[in-house]
């Protein structure tokens, strides 16, 4: 019996010739990313007295940048002092920073075929690449980075071959929904994405999807490396990429084809994902909003920018609703302001935001009172996620939400193209 | 409580339902609180009041899903609120982690939520998967933890043991409020 890529990636770094389902795997990470989250929750993070390996550790600003308070600039400030006092390899402090899974993305961290350790839940985006990551928590980091230790249990595996190609204005986001709609949570399994629509996808598109996937409880995510994934890393990579590729006679949970041509713009209803998302011919009332939001570790790429600004271009966003559009990274402004698209949002009365997770959990950058409705390109609508627990949170494409702030009603972006 | 052998729980059940979030359990807005407090806005969103009720010693009985989200201290925080074990149709992997590494022993039990009513009294074995309505006297049986996971439970979760091995400073880091 082979082994899929996952299993691969676990065996090598448990030092093993093969692992499978059922067992734990101690693995040896090849990457740790710390954040600054776990060091301003008071009492989740202890300093740590030794690092495993300096040049395997980097350091990257994100969920509160700059700092909106107190604690957390106090919590950036031992962030620097720990980097200083280890030496560590890669910084990406205030004017580098960014989301950490963009960042990670961008500057050649997430590296095909390596397994990559971070305290947030949506580090299986490194999937996109062919990296393994699956969301640790702060005490897992902690021995990651100072032992070179992190435990993972081996779980099974459902592989996705994609074929035919995604409509206009249906993007990478769309296809998650698709997935969890049709076939609900995938809790305790892994995931695997390949087949032969995978060439159409763009990297973004599958990054997104990786980065998703933790919303239907998947474990492990990895989409297979191809001349796509090549071309993206190229330059970004300090070290050859190993990429892995499941064996032909592999073990899986179950494998499903998708057609990426089946595929429509999807909304997805409040406080939770599967089962709840809504094509737009199934939507009855119209469905007015405060808030539109695009931005996060799942749409806060280049590609997601180009898609609001080209649907907002020479219009205006509805009276009484407030359009935030936050980039993954200083690098995806930087292009953002390069290519015009900051002036475009911002001429059509968009507020174009500093990179940071943000508005995505509430905690600052458009915080939603009590009664509000906010249609969001991030990867949660839970209850409460982005300010009160009386505002409501509508799950969509970066079409759909750049649709629905011009319209100031949740809109099917085709017919924005069409309009 | 807790039986001699250190990972058999005897207490009353909370039940809950499918679904339950990391910002249920931990909303953001529980970050900037002092230690002492984080567990405050437990479980606030959908049962009000829930952290005034729960005494130590109490289980969680969930159902599919359990702790879906986001990569928050949930196990510090329901551990804060008095919570012993937690047993769940499925637990979302990184949750599970989560509750392991801050030594709260938590397992899949398919069936759980019919098992149970809020108020019964549930005895859970971690080490058998034997998971018992001692109120009604009723009881399924589960896939034990995984020996690895246990010796974390058993070890006060993966701090204590970094302390241990000296890996880590012995006071936690707390960021500046002022």
């Amino acid at each position: 019996m082979g082994a899929t890529a996952i299993e691969k990636i676990l065996a090598r770094t448990s030092g093993k010739d093969v692992v499978r389902p059922g067992e734990v795997a101690v693995c040896r990470p090849d990457i740790v990313l710390h954040i600054d989250l776990p060091m301003a929750i008071e009492g989740a993070w202890y300093k740590p007295k030794k690092i495993f390996d300096p040049g395997r550790v980097a350091m990257i600003f994100d969920h509160a940048v700059p700092s909106p308070s107190i604690k957390d600039a106090s919590a950036m400030a031992e962030g620097r002092r720990m980097a200083k006092e280890f030496g560590l390899k890669y910084v990406f402090d205030v004017g580098r920073h960014g989301i950490a899974h963009v960042v990670a993305a961008e500057n050649g961290l997430a590296r095909p075929g390596e397994l990559l350790v971070c305290a947030d839940s949506h580090t299986c985006a490194s999937g996109g690449l062919n990296c393994a990551g699956r969301g640790a928590g702060i005490p897992d980091t902690l021995q990651a980075m100072t032992n070179g230790i992190v435990w993972y249990p081996v779980t099974p595996t459902i592989r996705y071959e994609l074929k035919g190609r995604l409509g206009p204005m249906v993007s990478g986001k769309d296809v998650f929904f698709y997935i969890a709609q049709t076939w609900g949570g995938h809790g305790n399994t892994s995931i695997e994405y390949g087949g032969p629509g995978l060439k159409s996808l763009t990297v973004a598109d599958r990054r997104t999807i990786a980065t998703m996937s933790a919303e239907v409880g998947a474990e492990f995510v990895l989409v297979d490396y191809d001349a796509l994934t090549a071309e993206y890393l190229n330059g970004r990579l300090d070290r050859p990429a190993t990429p892995v590729q499941a064996d032909k006679d592999a073990d899986y949970l179950d494998v499903r084809t998708l057609d990426l041509a089946e595929v429509e713009p999807y909304l997805v209803l409040p406080d939770a994902i599967p089962g709840n998302c809504r094509r737009f011919s199934e939507l009855k009332d119209k469905i007015r909003i405060d808030q539109a939001f695009i931005g996060s570790c799942a749409n806060g790429l280049i590609e997601d920018l180009r898609v609001a600004a080209a649907i907002v271009r020479g219009r205006k966003v509805a009276q009484g609703v407030r359009f935030i559009v936050t980039p993954g990274s200083q690098a995806v402004y930087l292009q953002a302001l390069r290519e015009g698209l900051v002036e475009t949002l911002t001429e059509a009365g968009a507020v174009v935001t500093n990179s940071t997770c943000g508005a995505c959990l509430g905690y600052h950058m458009g915080v939603l009172a009590p009664g509000e409705i906010c249609i969001t390109a991030s990867p949660r609508n839970f209850k409460g996620r982005m300010g009160s627990n009386d505002a409501q949170v509508y799950l969509g494409s970066p079409a759909t939400v750049a649709a629905s702030a011009l319209a100031g009603v949740i809109s099917d972006p085709r017919a924005a193209a069409r309009a | 409580m807790s039986d001699q052998n250190p990972l058999v729980y005897t207490g009353r059940v909370w039940k809950f339902g499918d679904l339950i979030n990391t910002d249920l359990i931990m909303p953001s807005k529980a970050f900037r609180l002092p230690k002492a407090e984080q567990h405050m806005l437990c479980f606030e969103a959908v049962r009000p009041g829930w952290v005034r009720q729960v005494k130590p010693g109490d289980i969680i009985v969930a159902g599919e899903n359990f702790g879906m989200g986001s990569s928050r201290p949930i196990g510090d925080v329901m551990r804060a609120a008095g919570i012993v074990a937690v047993i769940a149709e499925s637990i979302n992997g990184l949750a599970m982690r989560t509750c392991v590494n801050s030594s709260l022993p938590a397992i899949n039990c398919a069936g759980a939520s019919k098992l149970f009513e809020d108020g019964d009294t549930a005895r859970v074995d971690f080490l058998s998967g034997k998971i018992e309505n001692l109120t009604k006297g009723t009881a399924l049986q589960t896939h034990p933890m995984a020996p690895l996971l246990a010796e974390i439970v058993a070890a006060g979760g993966v701090i204590p043991m970094l302390l241990r091995q000296g890996s880590i400073h012995a006071e936690p880091f707390v960021a500046a409020s002022s």
